[in-house]
């Protein structure tokens, strides 16, 4: 079944990362996430921007609302995403575990995925760089 | 099961992130910068002393404010023979007891103890470097080592310059009262120009290191900012122009430390993530129709930052823009980019037109005579470019300024025309309002 692993965390903390720590996390994360593709295990996985590139559109009124930031002023912030493909939540957990030993702080919230629609482009998205 | 021990990295991230925002209220509480400091570096002692053993708190802000005040208190209370306060230990998590304490501590009010952090840094008596050194020593907390290495100085003269600023701060009322509208804007004007400020000290670092660093500080501040004041488009402006900026540093050297013009930077060794941050701030900036310097200084940057190739460049969009800037801002460094641009995308002639009035107030300027030299050359006027350049080269600040016209000579000497197009050097690489 699909899990999502939602990625809450301080994002003054990791903004506050030097460039070594930055290449330090990214490497820890990259041996667990080169065994989650080598099992078959890892699906999308997406890292965003801080909240302070956030807008949100509130949608409760007519016309809908334009505001600048995220939808909940919160300590921790949703930094970024991973879909996993596991036989149960245990096995979602062990992933989530080996994450964090990788990038102590923060949450992961574990979500089971209702609808999984793959990017209809086929190809990997660009980086936004454009 | 027991977690892991935190990882000591993390600690020391957790406690970076936390320090503006503990240090603000701490100096709410103490009223004074040093009894403020002192608390803070209380409390990190004890974090680095209990957090391996007990875990780090669920909130690090609310935990270093509280056990910062609560060891200052217990200090003086010594002092005073009286009865110390319960160690931190019990205060290794908050519980729901303390939660209504750190509430009040926090109260909603800490923007504006932020915001005063920042703003007393920014005394107007203060010349511009005491108040870039007293911001990244007291905001971003940086050691005097560490900040006397990116200057260049000993430390001991650093820490002399930090202690005349701190000295000056003391001796003026720090505004304490919650400002009201008006005042909160000005104090936000002076702090963004402040952090600007860092962002240049690091940009005009050229090829020194740990100088350069500055400008990774100067975005962590104006972050810092955006997110106290995020409806404010300036505030978008100011991060979005410096992200785009320090985005392009792995390419504005070469090996020998030369700087490479814009139009010859290898773009592939742009960051593409600063840039991502960067578009998506001056779009949501935008939105708000309320522009203002920053904000048209970062839409000057996100244009070269959405060119793939030199080529593609919007020149006539970015002397539009500086015209905008002109109007809001008159300064004739601007009217140079300005010139700069046009030429782009109208020619030599037209640039050399709008170059030629700032002769009077740009005569001791490196960037004037390098520029009209490449417009003369451009217009075959050899013997005036040399003239110009020569100028330029004696006007120089530092070698690698000078070795870059020397190469444009050079080139006049040698290839001849061929490689023209390259000599315009356009100035908007360097922060427009940074120069005079």
């Amino acid at each position: 079944m699909l899990y999502t692993i939602l990625c809450y965390k301080d994002e003054d903390v990791v903004t506050a990362w030097s460039a070594e720590e930055e290449a330090a996390v990214m490497g820890r994360l990259a041996r667990v996430h080169e065994g989650l593709a080598r099992a078959g295990k890892l699906g999308p996985s997406l890292r965003l921007l801080p909240t302070t590139a956030a807008t949100t559109l509130r949608k409760a009124g007519e016309p809908p609302l334009v505001i600048d930031g995220p939808f909940a002023e919160t300590k921790e912030q949703l930094l970024g995403f991973y879909v996993v493909d596991v036989a149960d939540l245990d096995e979602a957990l062990a992933i989530a575990r080996d994450l964090a030993a990788a990038n102590p702080g923060g949450a992961y919230e574990l979500r089971p995925v209702l609808l999984y629609n793959p990017d209809p482009r086929g190809a990997a998205p660009g980086t936004g760089t454009g | 099961m027991s977690a892991p021990d935190p990882d000591a990295a993390w600690i020391a991230a957790a406690l970076t992130a936390a320090r503006p925002q503990v240090l603000a209220a701490l100096l709410r509480v103490f009223r004074d910068l040093d009894t403020a400091e002192e608390a803070f570096q209380d409390a990190t002692l004890r974090a680095l002393r209990t957090w391996p053993r007990n875990g780090p708190p669920r909130d690090v802000v609310a935990w270093m404010i509280l056990v910062g005040r609560n060891a200052t208190l217990d200090g003086k209370r010594r002092g005073a023979r009286l009865t110390p306060l319960p160690p931190e230990e019990a205060l290794s998590d908050l519980g729901d007891a303390e939660a209504p304490l750190a509430e009040a501590i926090d109260a909603g009010s800490y923007r504006d103890d932020i915001l005063r952090l920042l703003f007393i840094c920014c005394h107007p008596e203060l010349p511009a470097t005491q108040q870039i050194a007293l911001a990244l020593r007291i905001v971003s907390g940086l050691s005097v080592p560490r900040i006397a290495r990116a200057f260049l100085v000993t430390e001991a003269a650093m820490e002399q310059r930090i202690t005349r600023a701190k000295a000056r701060i003391a001796r003026s009322a720090v505004p304490y009262g919650t400002p009201g509208a008006a005042e909160r804007t000005a104090r936000l004007a002076a702090v963004a120009a402040m952090v600007y400020l860092v962002f240049n000290a690091g940009y005009s670092a050229g090829t020194h290191a740990e100088r350069a660093e500055l400008c990774d500080e100067a975005v962590r501040l104006a972050r810092l900012l955006l997110r106290l004041f995020g409806t404010e488009p300036e505030v978008m402006g100011l991060l979005a122009l410096m992200l785009l900026q320090h985005a392009r540093t792995p390419a504005r050297f070469d090996a020998e430390g030369r700087i490479v013009p814009l139009d010859d930077q290898d773009r592939a060794l742009w960051r593409g993530p600063l840039i991502a941050e960067g578009l998506a701030l001056v779009d949501k900036a935008m939105r708000h129709r309320s522009p203002g310097p920053y904000q048209i200084q970062a839409a000057i940057a996100a244009l070269h930052a959405r060119a793939a190739r030199p080529e593609d460049t919007d020149w006539a969009g970015i002397a539009r823009l500086y015209e905008a800037l002109e109007r809001m801002q008159p300064s004739p460094v601007v009217s140079l980019n300005r010139a700069s641009a046009v030429a782009k995308a109208e020619g030599p002639a037209a640039g050399l037109a709008l170059a030629d009035p700032l002769a009077g107030s740009l005569d001791g300027y490196f960037y004037f005579h390098g520029l009209r030299g490449a417009f003369l050359l451009q217009l075959g006027r050899t013997g005036e470019a040399r003239e110009a350049m020569g100028r330029a080269i004696a006007l120089a600040g530092t070698p690698a300024e000078a070795a870059q016209i020397r190469q444009q000579l050079d080139r006049l000497s040698g290839e001849g025309p061929a490689r023209e197009k390259n000599l315009t050097r356009p100035v908007g690489d360097r922060p427009a309002d940074a120069s005079l």
